[in-house]
Protein backbone atom coordinates (compact mmCIF):
# COMPACT_ATOMS: atom_id res chain seq x y z
CA UNK A 1 0.00 0.00 0.00
CA UNK A 2 2.73 2.43 0.95
CA UNK A 3 4.56 1.59 -2.22
CA UNK A 4 1.59 2.08 -4.54
CA UNK A 5 0.63 5.52 -3.23
CA UNK A 6 3.20 7.56 -5.22
CA UNK A 7 2.41 5.78 -8.48
CA UNK A 8 -1.32 6.16 -7.92
CA UNK A 9 -1.01 9.88 -7.22
CA UNK A 10 1.25 10.39 -10.23
CA UNK A 11 -1.18 8.56 -12.49
CA UNK A 12 -4.21 10.47 -11.18
CA UNK A 13 -2.44 13.76 -11.90
CA UNK A 14 -1.34 12.51 -15.31
CA UNK A 15 -4.82 11.31 -16.27
CA UNK A 16 -6.47 14.55 -15.18
CA UNK A 17 -3.82 16.58 -16.96
CA UNK A 18 -4.38 14.68 -20.21
CA UNK A 19 -8.14 15.06 -19.87
CA UNK A 20 -7.86 18.81 -19.21
CA UNK A 21 -5.49 19.15 -22.12
CA UNK A 22 -7.93 17.38 -24.40
CA UNK A 23 -10.73 19.79 -23.42
CA UNK A 24 -8.83 22.60 -25.07
CA UNK A 25 -8.34 20.69 -28.29
CA UNK A 26 -10.71 20.27 -31.20
CA UNK A 27 -11.68 21.51 -34.65
CA UNK A 28 -13.06 24.76 -33.18
CA UNK A 29 -10.18 26.88 -31.93
CA UNK A 30 -11.36 27.95 -28.51
CA UNK A 31 -8.03 28.30 -26.78
CA UNK A 32 -7.40 27.03 -23.24
CA UNK A 33 -8.74 30.13 -21.55
CA UNK A 34 -12.15 30.06 -23.20
CA UNK A 35 -12.42 26.30 -22.82
CA UNK A 36 -11.70 26.36 -19.08
CA UNK A 37 -13.93 29.33 -18.50
CA UNK A 38 -16.71 27.37 -20.20
CA UNK A 39 -15.95 24.32 -18.10
CA UNK A 40 -16.44 26.17 -14.82
CA UNK A 41 -19.56 27.93 -16.12
CA UNK A 42 -17.99 31.33 -16.82
CA UNK A 43 -17.73 31.06 -20.59
CA UNK A 44 -19.59 32.43 -23.56
CA UNK A 45 -22.53 30.37 -24.90
CA UNK A 46 -20.69 28.97 -27.92
CA UNK A 47 -17.71 27.82 -25.92
CA UNK A 48 -20.00 26.40 -23.23
CA UNK A 49 -21.92 24.36 -25.79
CA UNK A 50 -18.77 23.05 -27.43
CA UNK A 51 -17.06 22.13 -24.17
CA UNK A 52 -20.08 20.67 -22.38
CA UNK A 53 -21.82 18.99 -25.31
CA UNK A 54 -18.89 17.82 -27.38
CA UNK A 55 -15.60 17.81 -25.54
CA UNK A 56 -16.38 16.93 -21.93
CA UNK A 57 -18.34 13.72 -22.65
CA UNK A 58 -15.54 12.63 -24.89
CA UNK A 59 -12.86 13.30 -22.28
CA UNK A 60 -14.90 11.52 -19.61
CA UNK A 61 -15.39 8.53 -21.89
CA UNK A 62 -11.66 8.37 -22.59
CA UNK A 63 -10.93 8.29 -18.85
CA UNK A 64 -13.63 5.71 -18.07
CA UNK A 65 -12.95 3.39 -20.95
CA UNK A 66 -9.19 3.58 -20.44
CA UNK A 67 -9.67 2.74 -16.76
CA UNK A 68 -11.87 -0.23 -17.60
CA UNK A 69 -9.49 -1.61 -20.20
CA UNK A 70 -6.43 -1.15 -17.97
CA UNK A 71 -8.14 -2.64 -14.92
CA UNK A 72 -9.53 -5.60 -16.86
CA UNK A 73 -6.14 -6.29 -18.41
CA UNK A 74 -4.46 -6.33 -14.99
CA UNK A 75 -7.16 -8.55 -13.49
CA UNK A 76 -7.08 -11.05 -16.35
CA UNK A 77 -3.28 -11.22 -16.37
CA UNK A 78 -3.46 -11.97 -12.66
CA UNK A 79 -6.27 -14.48 -12.94
CA UNK A 80 -4.86 -16.33 -15.93
CA UNK A 81 -1.30 -15.86 -14.63
CA UNK A 82 -0.41 -15.00 -18.16
CA UNK A 83 1.32 -11.75 -19.15
CA UNK A 84 -0.23 -11.98 -22.62
CA UNK A 85 -3.79 -11.71 -21.38
CA UNK A 86 -5.77 -8.62 -22.32
CA UNK A 87 -9.44 -7.69 -22.02
CA UNK A 88 -10.12 -9.31 -25.38
CA UNK A 89 -8.77 -12.71 -24.33
CA UNK A 90 -12.18 -14.01 -23.28
CA UNK A 91 -13.73 -13.08 -26.62
CA UNK A 92 -16.51 -10.92 -25.19
CA UNK A 93 -15.11 -7.73 -26.69
CA UNK A 94 -15.25 -9.44 -30.08
CA UNK A 95 -18.86 -10.47 -29.61
CA UNK A 96 -19.61 -6.91 -28.49
CA UNK A 97 -18.07 -5.69 -31.74
CA UNK A 98 -20.12 -8.25 -33.64
CA UNK A 99 -23.28 -6.90 -31.99
CA UNK A 100 -22.34 -3.38 -33.09
CA UNK A 101 -21.54 -4.54 -36.62
CA UNK A 102 -24.90 -6.28 -36.73
CA UNK A 103 -26.57 -2.98 -35.88
CA UNK A 104 -24.56 -1.19 -38.57
CA UNK A 105 -25.13 -3.87 -41.20
CA UNK A 106 -28.89 -3.94 -40.87
CA UNK A 107 -29.15 -0.21 -40.53
CA UNK A 108 -30.51 -0.24 -36.97
CA UNK A 109 -27.64 2.01 -35.95
CA UNK A 110 -29.17 4.90 -37.88
CA UNK A 111 -32.37 4.88 -35.80
CA UNK A 112 -30.88 6.32 -32.62
CA UNK A 113 -27.37 7.04 -31.27
CA UNK A 114 -27.93 4.48 -28.52
CA UNK A 115 -28.98 1.56 -30.73
CA UNK A 116 -25.47 0.57 -31.69
CA UNK A 117 -24.03 0.53 -28.15
CA UNK A 118 -27.05 -1.40 -26.89
CA UNK A 119 -26.56 -4.02 -29.60
CA UNK A 120 -22.90 -4.24 -28.62
CA UNK A 121 -23.73 -4.81 -24.95
CA UNK A 122 -26.17 -7.54 -25.93
CA UNK A 123 -23.36 -9.03 -28.06
CA UNK A 124 -21.01 -9.05 -25.05
CA UNK A 125 -23.63 -10.77 -22.90
CA UNK A 126 -24.30 -13.39 -25.58
CA UNK A 127 -20.57 -14.06 -25.74
CA UNK A 128 -20.62 -14.57 -21.98
CA UNK A 129 -23.05 -17.51 -22.19
CA UNK A 130 -20.65 -20.17 -23.51
CA UNK A 131 -17.99 -18.94 -21.07
CA UNK A 132 -20.34 -19.34 -18.12
CA UNK A 133 -21.35 -22.82 -19.23
CA UNK A 134 -17.72 -23.77 -19.48
CA UNK A 135 -16.65 -22.10 -16.24
CA UNK A 136 -19.38 -23.90 -14.33
CA UNK A 137 -17.75 -27.26 -14.94
CA UNK A 138 -14.04 -26.73 -15.54
CA UNK A 139 -11.48 -25.63 -12.98
CA UNK A 140 -8.47 -24.39 -14.91
CA UNK A 141 -7.87 -21.14 -16.72
CA UNK A 142 -6.57 -22.79 -19.89
CA UNK A 143 -10.05 -23.94 -20.97
CA UNK A 144 -11.25 -20.35 -20.59
CA UNK A 145 -8.43 -18.99 -22.75
CA UNK A 146 -9.13 -21.57 -25.46
CA UNK A 147 -12.86 -20.89 -25.32
CA UNK A 148 -12.09 -17.16 -25.55
CA UNK A 149 -10.00 -17.76 -28.67
CA UNK A 150 -12.84 -19.80 -30.19
CA UNK A 151 -15.48 -17.19 -29.35
CA UNK A 152 -13.31 -14.34 -30.68
CA UNK A 153 -12.65 -16.30 -33.87
CA UNK A 154 -16.35 -16.96 -34.41
CA UNK A 155 -17.19 -13.30 -33.78
CA UNK A 156 -14.36 -12.23 -36.09
CA UNK A 157 -15.76 -14.49 -38.80
CA UNK A 158 -19.18 -12.92 -38.35
CA UNK A 159 -17.68 -9.45 -38.68
CA UNK A 160 -15.76 -10.46 -41.82
CA UNK A 161 -18.94 -11.90 -43.24
CA UNK A 162 -20.74 -8.61 -42.69
CA UNK A 163 -17.95 -6.71 -44.47
CA UNK A 164 -17.93 -9.39 -47.16
CA UNK A 165 -21.63 -9.04 -47.89
CA UNK A 166 -21.92 -5.33 -47.21
CA UNK A 167 -24.55 -3.91 -49.60
CA UNK A 168 -22.14 -1.22 -50.83
CA UNK A 169 -18.55 -0.07 -50.24
CA UNK A 170 -19.68 2.74 -47.94
CA UNK A 171 -21.35 0.29 -45.60
CA UNK A 172 -18.17 -1.79 -45.50
CA UNK A 173 -16.10 1.30 -44.75
CA UNK A 174 -18.54 2.37 -42.05
CA UNK A 175 -18.08 -1.00 -40.33
CA UNK A 176 -14.33 -0.95 -40.70
CA UNK A 177 -13.92 2.57 -39.35
CA UNK A 178 -16.16 1.77 -36.40
CA UNK A 179 -13.99 -1.25 -35.65
CA UNK A 180 -10.90 0.96 -35.42
CA UNK A 181 -12.34 2.72 -32.39
CA UNK A 182 -13.20 6.35 -31.86
CA UNK A 183 -14.67 8.71 -29.31
CA UNK A 184 -15.70 11.35 -31.82
CA UNK A 185 -19.26 12.72 -31.62
CA UNK A 186 -20.12 10.97 -28.36
CA UNK A 187 -22.56 12.63 -25.98
CA UNK A 188 -23.57 12.41 -22.35
CA UNK A 189 -26.03 9.71 -23.45
CA UNK A 190 -23.03 7.52 -24.17
CA UNK A 191 -21.49 8.46 -20.83
CA UNK A 192 -24.71 7.42 -19.08
CA UNK A 193 -24.73 4.13 -20.96
CA UNK A 194 -21.08 3.25 -20.35
CA UNK A 195 -20.78 4.49 -16.77
CA UNK A 196 -22.92 1.83 -15.04
CA UNK A 197 -21.32 -0.96 -17.09
CA UNK A 198 -17.84 0.25 -16.25
CA UNK A 199 -18.69 0.87 -12.59
CA UNK A 200 -19.96 -2.71 -12.28
CA UNK A 201 -16.94 -4.06 -14.16
CA UNK A 202 -14.28 -2.18 -12.19
CA UNK A 203 -16.11 -2.75 -8.91
CA UNK A 204 -16.23 -6.52 -9.38
CA UNK A 205 -12.57 -6.56 -10.38
CA UNK A 206 -11.44 -4.60 -7.32
CA UNK A 207 -13.35 -7.02 -5.06
CA UNK A 208 -11.24 -9.91 -6.34
CA UNK A 209 -7.84 -8.42 -5.47
CA UNK A 210 -7.07 -10.84 -2.68
CA UNK A 211 -8.17 -13.85 -4.67
CA UNK A 212 -5.80 -12.74 -7.44
CA UNK A 213 -2.96 -12.45 -4.91
CA UNK A 214 -3.67 -15.95 -3.63
CA UNK A 215 -3.55 -17.25 -7.22
CA UNK A 216 0.16 -16.37 -7.20
CA UNK A 217 0.41 -19.83 -5.59
CA UNK A 218 -1.68 -21.50 -8.29
CA UNK A 219 -5.23 -22.79 -8.20
CA UNK A 220 -4.71 -25.32 -5.42
CA UNK A 221 -2.60 -22.90 -3.43
CA UNK A 222 -5.37 -20.32 -3.64
CA UNK A 223 -8.06 -22.84 -2.68
CA UNK A 224 -5.99 -23.93 0.31
CA UNK A 225 -5.91 -20.25 1.33
CA UNK A 226 -9.69 -20.20 1.44
CA UNK A 227 -10.37 -18.61 -1.95
CA UNK A 228 -13.58 -19.67 -3.67
CA UNK A 229 -12.19 -19.94 -7.18
CA UNK A 230 -15.56 -20.60 -8.76
CA UNK A 231 -16.87 -17.30 -7.44
CA UNK A 232 -13.71 -15.46 -8.49
CA UNK A 233 -13.94 -16.83 -12.01
CA UNK A 234 -17.61 -15.96 -12.29
CA UNK A 235 -17.00 -12.45 -10.99
CA UNK A 236 -14.20 -11.77 -13.43
CA UNK A 237 -16.14 -13.16 -16.38
CA UNK A 238 -19.12 -10.98 -15.62
CA UNK A 239 -16.90 -7.97 -14.92
CA UNK A 240 -15.13 -8.38 -18.25
CA UNK A 241 -18.28 -9.00 -20.30
CA UNK A 242 -20.25 -6.11 -18.83
CA UNK A 243 -17.41 -3.63 -18.25
CA UNK A 244 -15.36 -4.20 -21.39
CA UNK A 245 -18.54 -4.87 -23.38
CA UNK A 246 -19.89 -1.49 -22.26
CA UNK A 247 -16.59 0.17 -23.16
CA UNK A 248 -16.38 -1.40 -26.62
CA UNK A 249 -20.03 -0.57 -27.20
CA UNK A 250 -19.30 3.14 -26.88
CA UNK A 251 -15.82 3.43 -28.33
CA UNK A 252 -15.35 0.53 -30.72
CA UNK A 253 -12.43 -1.81 -30.39
CA UNK A 254 -9.47 -0.09 -28.73
CA UNK A 255 -6.65 -2.55 -28.62
CA UNK A 256 -3.43 -2.68 -26.69
CA UNK A 257 -4.41 -0.51 -23.68
CA UNK A 258 -5.42 -3.53 -21.62
CA UNK A 259 -2.35 -5.50 -22.58
CA UNK A 260 0.31 -2.83 -22.28
CA UNK A 261 -0.75 -0.72 -19.32
CA UNK A 262 -0.35 -3.46 -16.67
CA UNK A 263 3.17 -4.05 -17.96
CA UNK A 264 3.97 -0.34 -17.88
CA UNK A 265 2.89 0.15 -14.27
CA UNK A 266 3.94 -3.22 -12.83
CA UNK A 267 7.55 -2.14 -12.06
CA UNK A 268 6.16 0.61 -9.81
CA UNK A 269 4.12 -1.81 -7.69
CA UNK A 270 5.14 -4.57 -5.30
CA UNK A 271 4.02 -7.00 -8.03
CA UNK A 272 1.10 -8.45 -6.15
CA UNK A 273 -1.74 -8.69 -8.67
CA UNK A 274 -3.97 -6.73 -6.29
CA UNK A 275 -1.51 -3.85 -6.08
CA UNK A 276 -1.62 -3.60 -9.87
CA UNK A 277 -5.37 -3.13 -10.29
CA UNK A 278 -5.75 0.54 -9.39
CA UNK A 279 -2.52 1.74 -11.05
CA UNK A 280 -3.52 -0.12 -14.22
CA UNK A 281 -6.97 1.48 -14.24
CA UNK A 282 -5.43 4.93 -13.69
CA UNK A 283 -2.72 4.28 -16.26
CA UNK A 284 -5.31 3.14 -18.80
CA UNK A 285 -7.29 6.30 -18.18
CA UNK A 286 -4.19 8.45 -18.68
CA UNK A 287 -3.10 6.61 -21.82
CA UNK A 288 -6.49 6.78 -23.48
CA UNK A 289 -6.99 10.44 -22.52
CA UNK A 290 -3.54 11.21 -23.96
CA UNK A 291 -4.28 9.29 -27.14
CA UNK A 292 -7.60 11.06 -27.52
CA UNK A 293 -5.96 14.46 -26.99
CA UNK A 294 -3.48 13.56 -29.72
CA UNK A 295 -6.27 12.44 -32.04
CA UNK A 296 -8.11 15.74 -31.52
CA UNK A 297 -5.06 17.87 -32.14
CA UNK A 298 -4.18 16.37 -35.52
CA UNK A 299 -5.24 19.01 -38.07
CA UNK A 300 -6.81 16.72 -40.67
CA UNK A 301 -10.37 16.70 -41.92
CA UNK A 302 -11.08 13.17 -40.75
CA UNK A 303 -9.29 12.54 -37.45
CA UNK A 304 -7.13 9.42 -37.03
CA UNK A 305 -8.87 6.55 -35.25
CA UNK A 306 -8.27 6.18 -31.52
CA UNK A 307 -7.52 2.46 -31.64
CA UNK A 308 -4.79 3.15 -34.17
CA UNK A 309 -3.25 5.93 -32.09
CA UNK A 310 -3.21 3.93 -28.82
CA UNK A 311 -1.25 1.26 -30.62
CA UNK A 312 1.09 3.85 -32.15
CA UNK A 313 1.80 5.39 -28.72
CA UNK A 314 1.73 2.14 -26.79
CA UNK A 315 3.97 -0.05 -28.90
CA UNK A 316 7.18 2.04 -28.73
CA UNK A 317 6.82 2.59 -24.98
CA UNK A 318 6.13 -1.10 -24.50
CA UNK A 319 9.06 -2.25 -26.62
CA UNK A 320 11.37 0.21 -24.87
CA UNK A 321 10.36 -1.22 -21.53
CA UNK A 322 10.71 -4.82 -22.70
CA UNK A 323 14.26 -4.15 -23.80
CA UNK A 324 15.15 -2.39 -20.57
CA UNK A 325 13.48 -4.81 -18.19
CA UNK A 326 15.52 -7.39 -16.37
CA UNK A 327 12.73 -9.92 -16.48
CA UNK A 328 9.66 -10.47 -18.56
CA UNK A 329 7.15 -9.01 -16.13
CA UNK B 1 -6.70 -33.71 16.25
CA UNK B 2 -7.36 -35.14 12.80
CA UNK B 3 -9.47 -38.22 12.29
CA UNK B 4 -9.52 -40.10 9.00
CA UNK B 5 -12.38 -42.59 8.84
CA UNK B 6 -12.33 -44.95 5.85
CA UNK B 7 -11.09 -42.22 3.52
CA UNK B 8 -11.17 -43.26 -0.14
CA UNK B 9 -10.41 -41.17 -3.22
CA UNK B 10 -11.29 -41.99 -6.80
CA UNK B 11 -9.52 -40.00 -9.51
CA UNK B 12 -10.42 -40.46 -13.16
CA UNK B 13 -12.29 -43.68 -12.40
CA UNK B 14 -9.30 -45.17 -10.56
CA UNK B 15 -9.29 -45.88 -6.85
CA UNK B 16 -6.18 -44.02 -5.67
CA UNK B 17 -6.75 -44.08 -1.91
CA UNK B 18 -8.62 -47.01 -0.36
CA UNK B 19 -10.27 -46.88 3.07
CA UNK B 20 -7.52 -45.18 5.08
CA UNK B 21 -8.40 -44.77 8.75
CA UNK B 22 -6.17 -43.12 11.35
CA UNK B 23 -6.29 -40.76 14.30
CA UNK B 24 -3.57 -38.16 13.94
CA UNK B 25 -2.92 -35.92 16.90
CA UNK B 26 0.28 -33.99 17.43
CA UNK B 27 3.88 -34.53 16.48
CA UNK B 28 5.50 -35.00 13.10
CA UNK B 29 3.78 -37.75 11.15
CA UNK B 30 5.58 -39.06 8.10
CA UNK B 31 3.59 -40.32 5.14
CA UNK B 32 5.79 -42.77 3.25
CA UNK B 33 5.35 -45.22 0.42
CA UNK B 34 6.42 -45.83 -3.19
CA UNK B 35 5.74 -43.41 -6.04
CA UNK B 36 2.10 -43.53 -7.07
CA UNK B 37 1.01 -45.08 -3.75
CA UNK B 38 -1.51 -42.28 -3.19
CA UNK B 39 0.37 -40.21 -0.59
CA UNK B 40 -0.08 -36.85 -2.33
CA UNK B 41 -3.70 -37.69 -3.14
CA UNK B 42 -4.39 -38.46 0.51
CA UNK B 43 -2.77 -35.18 1.57
CA UNK B 44 -4.81 -33.22 -1.00
CA UNK B 45 -7.97 -34.92 0.22
CA UNK B 46 -7.14 -33.99 3.82
CA UNK B 47 -6.54 -30.41 2.64
CA UNK B 48 -10.03 -30.50 1.13
CA UNK B 49 -8.74 -29.89 -2.39
CA UNK B 50 -10.27 -33.02 -3.91
CA UNK B 51 -13.48 -34.81 -2.95
CA UNK B 52 -13.12 -37.94 -0.82
CA UNK B 53 -15.43 -40.63 0.45
CA UNK B 54 -15.47 -41.41 4.15
CA UNK B 55 -14.97 -38.77 6.78
CA UNK B 56 -12.11 -36.35 7.42
CA UNK B 57 -12.63 -34.58 10.74
CA UNK B 58 -10.59 -31.84 12.35
CA UNK B 59 -11.41 -31.45 16.04
CA UNK B 60 -14.67 -33.25 15.32
CA UNK B 61 -15.73 -31.01 12.40
CA UNK B 62 -15.94 -32.43 8.90
CA UNK B 63 -13.70 -30.57 6.45
CA UNK B 64 -16.18 -31.23 3.63
CA UNK B 65 -18.90 -29.10 5.22
CA UNK B 66 -16.55 -26.47 6.67
CA UNK B 67 -16.60 -22.97 5.08
CA UNK B 68 -13.54 -22.50 2.88
CA UNK B 69 -12.00 -19.78 5.01
CA UNK B 70 -12.47 -21.73 8.25
CA UNK B 71 -10.77 -24.68 6.66
CA UNK B 72 -7.95 -22.49 5.37
CA UNK B 73 -7.33 -21.21 8.91
CA UNK B 74 -7.11 -24.74 10.27
CA UNK B 75 -5.06 -26.40 7.55
CA UNK B 76 -1.84 -25.04 6.08
CA UNK B 77 -0.90 -26.82 2.87
CA UNK B 78 2.54 -26.81 1.31
CA UNK B 79 2.18 -28.47 -2.10
CA UNK B 80 4.82 -30.44 -3.89
CA UNK B 81 6.79 -28.30 -6.35
CA UNK B 82 4.88 -25.12 -5.47
CA UNK B 83 5.13 -22.61 -8.29
CA UNK B 84 5.16 -18.86 -7.67
CA UNK B 85 3.69 -16.98 -10.59
CA UNK B 86 4.80 -13.42 -9.88
CA UNK B 87 8.14 -12.22 -8.51
CA UNK B 88 6.86 -11.02 -5.14
CA UNK B 89 9.28 -10.19 -2.37
CA UNK B 90 9.86 -12.80 0.33
CA UNK B 91 7.84 -10.83 2.89
CA UNK B 92 4.92 -10.33 0.49
CA UNK B 93 4.84 -14.00 -0.38
CA UNK B 94 4.93 -15.10 3.26
CA UNK B 95 2.15 -12.59 3.96
CA UNK B 96 -0.14 -14.57 1.63
CA UNK B 97 -0.35 -17.08 4.47
CA UNK B 98 -2.42 -14.54 6.40
CA UNK B 99 -5.17 -14.29 3.76
CA UNK B 100 -7.48 -16.79 5.50
CA UNK B 101 -7.37 -14.64 8.63
CA UNK B 102 -8.26 -11.34 6.98
CA UNK B 103 -11.85 -10.22 7.08
CA UNK B 104 -13.02 -8.91 3.69
CA UNK B 105 -11.53 -5.44 3.08
CA UNK B 106 -9.73 -5.43 6.45
CA UNK B 107 -6.09 -4.45 6.44
CA UNK B 108 -3.62 -6.91 7.98
CA UNK B 109 -3.44 -6.25 11.73
CA UNK B 110 -0.81 -6.50 14.44
CA UNK B 111 -1.44 -10.23 14.84
CA UNK B 112 -0.85 -10.78 11.13
CA UNK B 113 2.38 -8.80 11.17
CA UNK B 114 3.59 -10.80 14.16
CA UNK B 115 2.76 -14.11 12.46
CA UNK B 116 4.68 -13.02 9.36
CA UNK B 117 7.69 -11.85 11.39
CA UNK B 118 7.67 -15.04 13.41
CA UNK B 119 7.53 -17.22 10.28
CA UNK B 120 10.38 -15.23 8.71
CA UNK B 121 12.42 -15.50 11.88
CA UNK B 122 11.92 -19.24 12.36
CA UNK B 123 12.99 -19.88 8.79
CA UNK B 124 15.95 -17.47 9.08
CA UNK B 125 14.62 -15.31 6.26
CA UNK B 126 14.64 -11.91 7.95
CA UNK B 127 17.68 -10.78 5.97
CA UNK B 128 16.06 -11.86 2.68
CA UNK B 129 12.69 -10.27 3.31
CA UNK B 130 12.89 -7.68 0.54
CA UNK B 131 14.40 -9.97 -2.09
CA UNK B 132 12.19 -11.07 -5.01
CA UNK B 133 11.54 -14.81 -4.75
CA UNK B 134 12.65 -15.46 -8.31
CA UNK B 135 16.18 -14.40 -7.39
CA UNK B 136 16.59 -16.94 -4.59
CA UNK B 137 18.38 -20.29 -4.63
CA UNK B 138 16.39 -23.52 -4.52
CA UNK B 139 17.04 -23.98 -0.80
CA UNK B 140 16.05 -20.41 0.04
CA UNK B 141 12.90 -20.74 -2.03
CA UNK B 142 11.89 -23.93 -0.24
CA UNK B 143 12.33 -22.09 3.06
CA UNK B 144 10.21 -19.17 1.84
CA UNK B 145 7.40 -21.49 0.76
CA UNK B 146 7.55 -23.25 4.12
CA UNK B 147 7.48 -19.87 5.87
CA UNK B 148 4.38 -19.01 3.84
CA UNK B 149 2.70 -22.17 5.19
CA UNK B 150 3.91 -21.47 8.75
CA UNK B 151 2.47 -17.95 8.62
CA UNK B 152 -1.03 -19.45 8.48
CA UNK B 153 -0.43 -20.62 12.08
CA UNK B 154 -2.83 -23.48 11.46
CA UNK B 155 -3.11 -26.37 13.92
CA UNK B 156 -2.52 -28.77 11.02
CA UNK B 157 0.39 -28.43 8.58
CA UNK B 158 0.40 -30.64 5.49
CA UNK B 159 3.73 -30.69 3.67
CA UNK B 160 3.93 -32.66 0.42
CA UNK B 161 7.54 -33.65 -0.20
CA UNK B 162 9.06 -30.64 1.54
CA UNK B 163 12.53 -32.13 1.06
CA UNK B 164 12.39 -32.63 -2.71
CA UNK B 165 15.39 -31.11 -4.51
CA UNK B 166 17.10 -30.02 -1.29
CA UNK B 167 20.70 -30.78 -0.36
CA UNK B 168 21.39 -32.70 2.89
CA UNK B 169 21.94 -29.57 4.98
CA UNK B 170 18.67 -28.00 3.81
CA UNK B 171 16.85 -31.31 4.30
CA UNK B 172 17.91 -31.39 7.95
CA UNK B 173 17.04 -27.72 8.31
CA UNK B 174 13.50 -28.25 6.99
CA UNK B 175 12.92 -31.34 9.14
CA UNK B 176 14.10 -29.39 12.19
CA UNK B 177 11.62 -26.62 11.29
CA UNK B 178 8.79 -29.14 11.01
CA UNK B 179 9.79 -30.58 14.41
CA UNK B 180 9.80 -27.09 15.91
CA UNK B 181 6.33 -26.51 14.50
CA UNK B 182 5.15 -29.76 16.13
CA UNK B 183 6.76 -28.64 19.39
CA UNK B 184 4.59 -25.51 19.23
CA UNK B 185 1.56 -27.77 19.31
CA UNK B 186 0.76 -28.26 15.63
CA UNK B 187 0.16 -31.59 13.97
CA UNK B 188 2.56 -31.91 11.03
CA UNK B 189 1.93 -34.43 8.26
CA UNK B 190 4.80 -34.66 5.78
CA UNK B 191 5.12 -36.80 2.68
CA UNK B 192 8.69 -38.10 2.67
CA UNK B 193 10.81 -40.33 0.47
CA UNK B 194 14.07 -40.49 2.41
CA UNK B 195 13.50 -43.34 4.85
CA UNK B 196 16.48 -42.47 7.04
CA UNK B 197 15.23 -38.90 7.53
CA UNK B 198 11.68 -40.18 8.05
CA UNK B 199 12.86 -42.67 10.69
CA UNK B 200 14.97 -40.07 12.46
CA UNK B 201 12.65 -37.03 12.50
CA UNK B 202 9.12 -38.44 12.62
CA UNK B 203 7.22 -39.46 15.74
CA UNK B 204 5.06 -41.75 13.72
CA UNK B 205 5.00 -43.14 10.19
CA UNK B 206 2.10 -44.09 7.97
CA UNK B 207 3.17 -46.45 5.21
CA UNK B 208 0.91 -46.35 2.15
CA UNK B 209 1.02 -48.92 -0.62
CA UNK B 210 -1.38 -49.00 -3.58
CA UNK B 211 -3.74 -46.65 -1.82
CA UNK B 212 -3.95 -48.68 1.38
CA UNK B 213 -2.50 -47.96 4.78
CA UNK B 214 -0.29 -50.99 5.32
CA UNK B 215 1.55 -49.95 8.48
CA UNK B 216 1.10 -47.27 11.13
CA UNK B 217 3.27 -46.78 14.15
CA UNK B 218 6.65 -45.77 15.49
CA UNK B 219 9.35 -45.59 12.81
CA UNK B 220 11.29 -48.55 14.19
CA UNK B 221 8.16 -50.71 14.07
CA UNK B 222 7.06 -49.61 10.60
CA UNK B 223 10.41 -49.74 8.84
CA UNK B 224 11.36 -53.40 9.01
CA UNK B 225 13.47 -55.06 6.33
CA UNK B 226 10.60 -57.37 5.42
CA UNK B 227 8.11 -54.57 4.99
CA UNK B 228 10.49 -52.40 2.98
CA UNK B 229 11.08 -55.43 0.77
CA UNK B 230 7.37 -56.08 0.32
CA UNK B 231 6.33 -52.48 -0.33
CA UNK B 232 9.27 -50.91 -2.16
CA UNK B 233 10.64 -54.09 -3.72
CA UNK B 234 14.16 -53.45 -2.45
CA UNK B 235 16.35 -55.16 0.07
CA UNK B 236 17.54 -52.71 2.69
CA UNK B 237 20.22 -52.42 5.32
CA UNK B 238 18.76 -51.20 8.61
CA UNK B 239 21.25 -50.07 11.20
CA UNK B 240 22.38 -47.19 13.32
CA UNK B 241 24.85 -44.36 12.98
CA UNK B 242 25.79 -42.42 16.10
CA UNK B 243 22.59 -43.55 17.77
CA UNK B 244 20.37 -42.45 14.88
CA UNK B 245 18.49 -44.90 12.62
CA UNK B 246 20.01 -45.59 9.24
CA UNK B 247 18.17 -47.19 6.35
CA UNK B 248 20.01 -47.86 3.12
CA UNK B 249 18.21 -49.44 0.17
CA UNK B 250 20.59 -51.97 -1.34
CA UNK B 251 19.17 -53.65 -4.40
CA UNK B 252 16.00 -53.92 -6.37
CA UNK B 253 14.45 -57.35 -6.47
Amino acid sequence: MTKSLPINLTLVVLALLCAMLSLGLGPAHLGWGRAFAALIGQGDPIATTIVWQLRLPRSLLALMIGAMLGGAGAALQGYLRNPLADPGVLGTSSTAALGAVFALYYGFAATSPLTLPLFAIVGALVGLIPLLLLAARSEGPLALILAGVAIATAAGAGISLAINFAPNPFAAIEIMTWLMGSLADRSFLHVCLALPCIAIGLGLILLEGRALDALTLGEEGATALGVNLRRTRLSLLIATAIGVGGAVAVSGAIGFVGLVVPHLVRPFTDRRPSSLLIPSALGGAALLAAADALVRSVPTLDEPRLGVVTALIGVPVFLHQLMRARRQW
Amino acid sequence: MVRLDKVSVTLGGRRVVEAVSADLGGGVIGLIGPNGAGKSTLVRAVAGLIPAEGAILIDGASIASMPLRDRARRIAYLPQGQSVHWPLTVARLVALGRLPHLAPFARPGVGDAQAIESALERTALLSLRDRPVDELSGGERARVLLARALAVEAPLLLADEPLAALDPAHQIEVMALLRAEAARGATVIAVLHDLTLAARWCDRLLLIDQGRLVADGKPADVLTANRIGAVYGVSAYIGEAQGEPLIVPLSHH
